[in-house]
């Protein structure tokens, strides 16, 4: 029962918060609406018993991706595109993709009704002070079966900080 | 405790917002912000399989996605900074460059 109030509570922001951010004309509102979008999402990781993704959640995108993304909307003019027409004329083909996905949902929920195992799995509610610890279960998979994985994700961060600074340089 | 369900359609919906923000706004901050939206949908399919299975790899692979998230935003927002510089606008429809 709790599980469920707190699901719907951290789910109806996280979706309420996402519609706000598409449609808002100033670009700082939208992105202070992603941020409570993404503190939402760690909300609902934190009620799936991942801790450690909850606070690399909270740390990095919404401590570290956002704030670069507000450098970004101080840095560039704001006050011309205030004026402009919001969006793109793509609003027929945002439908047909929004309703072919929706459909595939719609597939997906209508036919796991008629499936031997009926309905969807219910996740299984180990007391919590038996599940073993979040961080320490993350690292152990991390650092044995992942470890090349996580390599190249080091290699790939190192690109991309170069690629930022060689990219936002001025020319000389 | 929930089925796994309610965590599929939630990350089903922010998918398709995040969807729809990339293909209507001209902002290209805004479109920018939206594909974070949609691999943030992901890490939700992610982790709840993960919680469903007691198998803790789809944690693992949620912080793979963040990460990619990070070097994404970077360089993108880097290529926003360049472009700004050249051509004083962020509107994805006056990106012609490449047009004749």
């Amino acid at each position: 029962m709790l599980d469920k109030v707190i699901f719907y509570f951290f789910a109806g922001i996280a979706v309420g918060s996402a519609a706000l951010m598409v449609t808002r004309r100033n670009v700082v509102h939208s992105a202070i609406f992603l941020i409570t979008a993404l503190l939402a999402t760690a909300g609902i990781f934190l009620q799936l018993r991942a801790e450690f993704l909850f606070i690399v959640q909270i740390i990095l995108y919404v401590g570290g991706i956002m704030v670069l993304f507000v450098f970004v909307i101080m840095l560039v003019n704001l006050d011309v595109s205030l004026l402009q027409l919001k969006f793109a004329r793509q609003k027929w083909v945002a439908l047909i993709v929004a309703l072919v996905l929706g459909g595939q949902v719609g597939v997906m929920f209508w036919s796991s009704g008629k499936m031997p195992g009926q309905g969807f799995p219910v996740l299984n509610a180990a007391a919590a002070n038996r599940l073993p610890p979040n961080a320490e279960e993350v690292a152990k998979s991390l650092f044995s079966s992942y470890l090349l994985p996580f390599e190249i994700a080091s290699v790939l961060l190192l690109v991309a900080m170069i690629g930022a600074v060689v990219m936002a340089k001025k020319r000389t | 405790m929930l089925p796994i369900g309610h965590y599929l359609f939630l990350s089903f919906a922010l998918f398709v917002i995040g969807v729809i923000g990339v293909i209507t706004r001209r902002n290209v901050i805004v479109v920018l912000m939206s594909v974070e939206l949609i691999l943030n949908a992901v890490n939700i399919n992610l982790v709840a399989f993960s919680r469903l299975y007691g198998d803790v790899a789809g944690q693992v692979f949620a912080l793979f996605i963040i990460a990619d998230a990070a070097a994404e935003a970077a360089v993108g927002l880097g290529i926003i900074i360049a472009f700004f510089r050249n051509r004083e606008t962020v509107l994805a429809d006056e990106m012609d460059l490449l047009k004749w």
